[in-house]
């Protein structure tokens, strides 16, 4: 792999976090109200910006030109001069998938869909105009600047919202700011001038240009920075927001942010006010020459800003001063700062750009990237030596060493590290089912606008983490979930408003842990199942015979049938042929289970129980015939040892046993498995009721029952093949393999003929 | 001989010979990747008569088969003093039940035989070749491909 394949791979990983970002930041803006939060409209924007640049760097135009007009329109947003109203928030969003469609596309070599792109950019555009009259030249993609919209006077005189603000009383804190970027930071293609703009948004900014470092033109080196600005800040903002500001440039600068005391700030001895009032010259100096010039002339400005300001400088001080001149008030300024405060001056909160980022990062957790199948063999070792462990500690006891000899204690130490490396192994496979919850967002406007109905998805819970192949394999399910919800589940938007509902639907999706399983629950609240139209179709359908008397349950059971679906009309959403008997059996494979709950008018939830994870399964040890296998508990309804009065023949190897008025076969798996040994005729009767999906029961014989346990799942067919009724094995404590039976498949195939339609068992 | 004792690897390879049910065999040795003791077996249902069962193998479940069994000449019953040969069939990997590993043995390939034409035997279709010795002792070859594909095929 080539080394710019390398990075194109990282650069399309990390835009699926910045999409991340990007969405939550734009969900956050149009939940919030007005008063959202500032830094929301940053990062948002600062992922689209991200996405942009490294586009740009690949070639990518398609993706360069979108992500331009998108970050043109959230600039407007950034600088207020464009409320998030739903229209523009809904816009924005929609404008936030087609992005992620881009970076896809272009990540896939694909096509993007020309139209759709087309008109998405005219609705940016309209926005943009909309709010703003100046920037609508958003398609020559200029890498070197942010576009910055005019201000009236941003940066010498106070930002709006800060003057505008509460007084210097309520919490305002002056920060001394040293600013003096690098070379690097021009080569990169930032502008001091954007991030001094930035700043002004936090407050009250004053700036002072620190012009000492400019030799004279015969020595000049266009190449190095001479310029460095010394900012005094008044801000309620804290120390991290204005650290932000830099996060860019962190390390192409050296930034500097002092917190001023308090009685230092309010006021400034007189004799530094002087000082302070002849630097402002060069200050405003600064302000002026950039910004009566509106928006940014694309091009050249900013890399060789340092060389023009440096000359125009000297004119704004009026040209009495010489280059040299300049340097000189400064360093004596500067003298008289730190003379006039000896000690208390001493910075309380000094922080070097380094550290700086350090907070940042404490933030949020940093992370490494690593290949899943790395963990996947660490989590296979881990498991072997788990093994290891186990059969070590069983030599040793047949060995007959005390227990507490130094072999046992040193084994006891062994397990007790074991367990724990185990357990940490696992939770680096245990991802947050954030990720899956965020892409519901997308399936549910998507779904509202193709049904035409108003709905909004709430989602608790997002942290809740799951093992990743779970994670992935429940994308699907949860999909066609949620667009059932928003297809069935609701109502439309005047049965709604006749009910006396809120137009807008809602639909939760929710994740928490309970007793070792994920519980994922998808609930509307809708008109809840209609009972009368589910038995109408599924009589219609054969389904069930006519008549048949079903619980509600059952006949909300129904909608999981296979050839079950309820809407008349074959919709674009769901209704592809792919029904919720679907969404059941993968749930199934996954270990999991889904039920379903309805209250008429109130709504209707879907539950689905899963696993925490696919490597282990919580089951029972049965022997039977001699051998012992696991059987999955989720499988298992209950486990019965009954009198021989309720077991009763049927024909001359037909056993069934009465539980609760129903009559349930009986399969002996030491038959079903051809392992009884010849002349062994016992009839067992140890029974383990258990569900298939269809909904039919059968009782499982076994010899003994040992214990229900967490094992660890091994594959079978890698080595060997698939074995019908089995469908893993694992591996016991004594390094024996036992095989995980497969239920479902044991109950269709030892009894194929087995007449227990699934709900007609009660009549 | 000589000739080929120029190129020498090319013509020359290395086996790992055993001994089920009294007669000599032998595999290739680069297939082999251990030789450990008899460990009991988790027997299989559904699997056929010459497949033991599946060994624990370090944290894999690997399928024993019965060498004598599968070449005709009946099962063995084992004892602590059988050996499984783990191979690696592409990615596939099997253990082979036989009695003892006698030797690792370099054979030149002039010195395969054709199988002659003895009586159709069950040995016979799992044989692709056999080496004779001066001291008249005669090793046949082994066709793993033959002897152990339908294990997937016939169960999947």
């Amino acid at each position: 792999m080539s080394g710019l394949d390398e990075l194109r791979i990282s650069f399309f990983q990390e835009c699926e976090d910045l999409l991340d970002s990007l969405g939550d930041g734009l969900r956050e803006i149009s939940d919030g109200d007005l008063g959202h939060d500032m830094e929301t409209v940053h990062s948002v924007f600062r992922a689209v910006h991200s996405i942009k640049g490294g586009a740009g760097a690949f070639g990518l135009d398609g993706l360069v030109t979108f992500a331009h007009l998108f970050e043109t329109v959230l600039d407007q947003m950034r600088c207020g001069s464009m409320e998030p109203t739903d229209g523009v928030m809904r816009t924005l969003l929609r404008a936030g998938d087609m992005l992620s469609d881009l970076v896809g596309c272009a990540r896939d070599g694909r096509e993007a869909d020309g139209d759709r792109v087309t008109q998405m950019l005219a609705e940016l555009d309209a926005l943009a105009d909309g709010a703003d009259e100046d920037d609508d030249t958003p398609f020559e993609f200029v890498p070197t600047i942010l576009s910055v919209a005019p201000m009236d006077d941003p940066v010498s005189n106070a930002g709006p919202e800060a003057s505008d603000g509460p007084g210097p009383d309520a919490g305002i804190v002056v920060y001394r700011i040293d600013f003096k970027p690098r070379g690097a930071l021009y080569g990169t293609g930032n502008e001091p001038l954007a991030l001094l703009k930035a700043l002004a948004q936090l407050g009250d900014l004053e700036i002072q240009a620190d012009i000492a470092g400019i030799v004279p033109l015969t020595g000049f080196d266009e190449a190095e920075p001479h310029l460095a600005w010394g900012l005094r800040l008044a801000t309620d903002a804290t120390m991290e927001e204005i650290l932000s500001v830099f996060e860019f440039v962190a390390d192409l600068a050296e930034i500097d942010v002092d917190r001023m005391p308090r009685s230092d700030t309010a006021h400034l001895g007189p004799d530094l006010d002087d000082g302070i009032s002849a630097l402002k010259a060069p200050a405003q100096g600064v302000s002026h020459i950039k910004t009566p010039e509106g928006p940014l002339p694309p091009g050249p400005a900013a890399p060789t800003a340092p060389a023009e300001m440096a000359a125009i400088l000297v004119d704004a001080q009026g040209g009495a001063e010489t280059s040299r001149a300049g340097p000189a008030v400064l360093a004596l300024a500067e003298e008289s700062t730190l003379g006039n405060d000896p000690g208390g001056q001493a910075p309380q909160n000094s922080r070097k750009a380094k550290p700086a980022t350090e907070t940042t990062l404490a933030a949020a957790p940093a992370t490494i990237r690593v290949n899943l199948d790395r963990v996947d063999r660490l989590i296979n070792l881990i498991g072997e030596l788990v093994i290891m462990e186990a059969m070590l500690s069983q030599a040793v006891e047949t060995a007959g060493l005390a227990s507490n000899s130094d072999v046992s204690n040193g084994l006891d130490g062994i397990k007790q590290l074991a367990s724990g490396i185990q357990e940490s192994v696992m939770a680096i496979r245990a991802q947050p089912l954030k990720p899956v919850f965020q892409r519901m967002h997308r399936i549910i406007r998507e779904a509202a606008d193709a049904t035409g109905k108003q709905v909004r998805l709430v989602t608790t819970g997002d942290a809740t983490e799951v093992d990743k192949t779970v994670i992935e394999r429940l994308v699907d399910p949860l999909t066609h979930m949620i667009r059932n919800s928003v297809d069935h589940g609701l109502e439309d938007t005047a049965t709604r408003i006749a009910a006396g509902k809120p137009e807008t639907g809602t639909i939760t999706l929710s994740a928490a842990h309970r007793s070792g399983r994920v519980i994922i629950e998808v609930s509307d609240d809708g008109g809840g199942i209609n009972r009368e139209k589910v038995r109408e179709i599924a009589e219609a359908r054969g389904l069930i015979p006519p008549g048949a008397s079903l619980s509600l349950s059952e006949i909300d059971n129904l909608l999981f049938t296979p050839g079950f679906s309820s809407k008349e009309q074959v919709s674009a959403l769901s209704g592809r042929g792919i029904g919720l008997d679907v969404v059941r059996r993968e749930i199934q494979a996954l270990g999991g289970r889904v039920t379903i709950q309805s209250a008429a008018g109130e709504g209707t939830t879907f539950t689905i129980a899963l696993p925490l994870t696919l490597a282990v399964l919580e089951g029972m040890l049965v022997e039977f015939g001699g051998e012992m296998m696991v059987l999955p508990l989720s499988a298992i309804l209950e486990t019965l040892r009954p009198s021989s009065a309720t077991i009763h023949s049927i024909g001359r190897t037909g056993r069934v046993v009465a539980n609760r008025g129903e009559l349930i076969p009986i399969i002996d798996l030491a038959e079903a498995f051809g392992i009884a040994r010849p002349g062994d005729d016992t009839e067992r009767d140890v029974l383990l009721l258990v569900e298939c999906e269809a909904g039919r029961r059968a009782a499982l014989a076994v010899d003994i029952i040992h214990d229900q346990r967490q094992v660890v799942i091994k594959s079978l067919e890698e080595n060997y093949g698939a074995i019908p009724g089995i469908s893993a094995a694992t591996i016991l404590g004594d390094g024996r393999i036992a095989l995980i039976v497969d239920p479902e498949e044991i109950i269709v195939s030892a009894a194929p003929e087995l007449p227990t339609p699934p709900l007609a068992a009660n009549e | 001989m000589l000739q080929n004792s120029a190129h020498d690897t090319p013509g020359r390879r290395d086996v790992v010979s055993f001994r089920v049910a009294e007669q000599d065999f032998c595999i290739d040795i680069g297939v082999v990747r251990e030789i450990r003791g008899w460990t009991p077996t988790t027997v299989l249902p559904h699997s056929q008569d010459y497949v033991k069962g599946v060994v624990n193998l370090r944290g894999s479940v690997v399928a024993v088969v019965d060498l004598s069994a599968r070449l005709g000449f009946g099962p063995t019953e084992p004892s602590a003093r059988h050996i499984i040969i783990i191979v690696m069939i592409g990615d596939q990997t099997i253990g082979l039940l036989a009695d003892v590993v006698s030797d690792i043995l370099t054979i030149d390939d002039t010195a395969m035989r054709q199988v002659p034409d003895i009586a159709s035997e069950v040995a016979r279709d799992f044989i692709s070749k056999v080496v004779t010795f001066d001291d008249g002792r005669m090793l046949r070859k082994i066709d793993l491909a033959r002897v152990l594909p339908e294990l997937g095929v016939e169960l999947a």
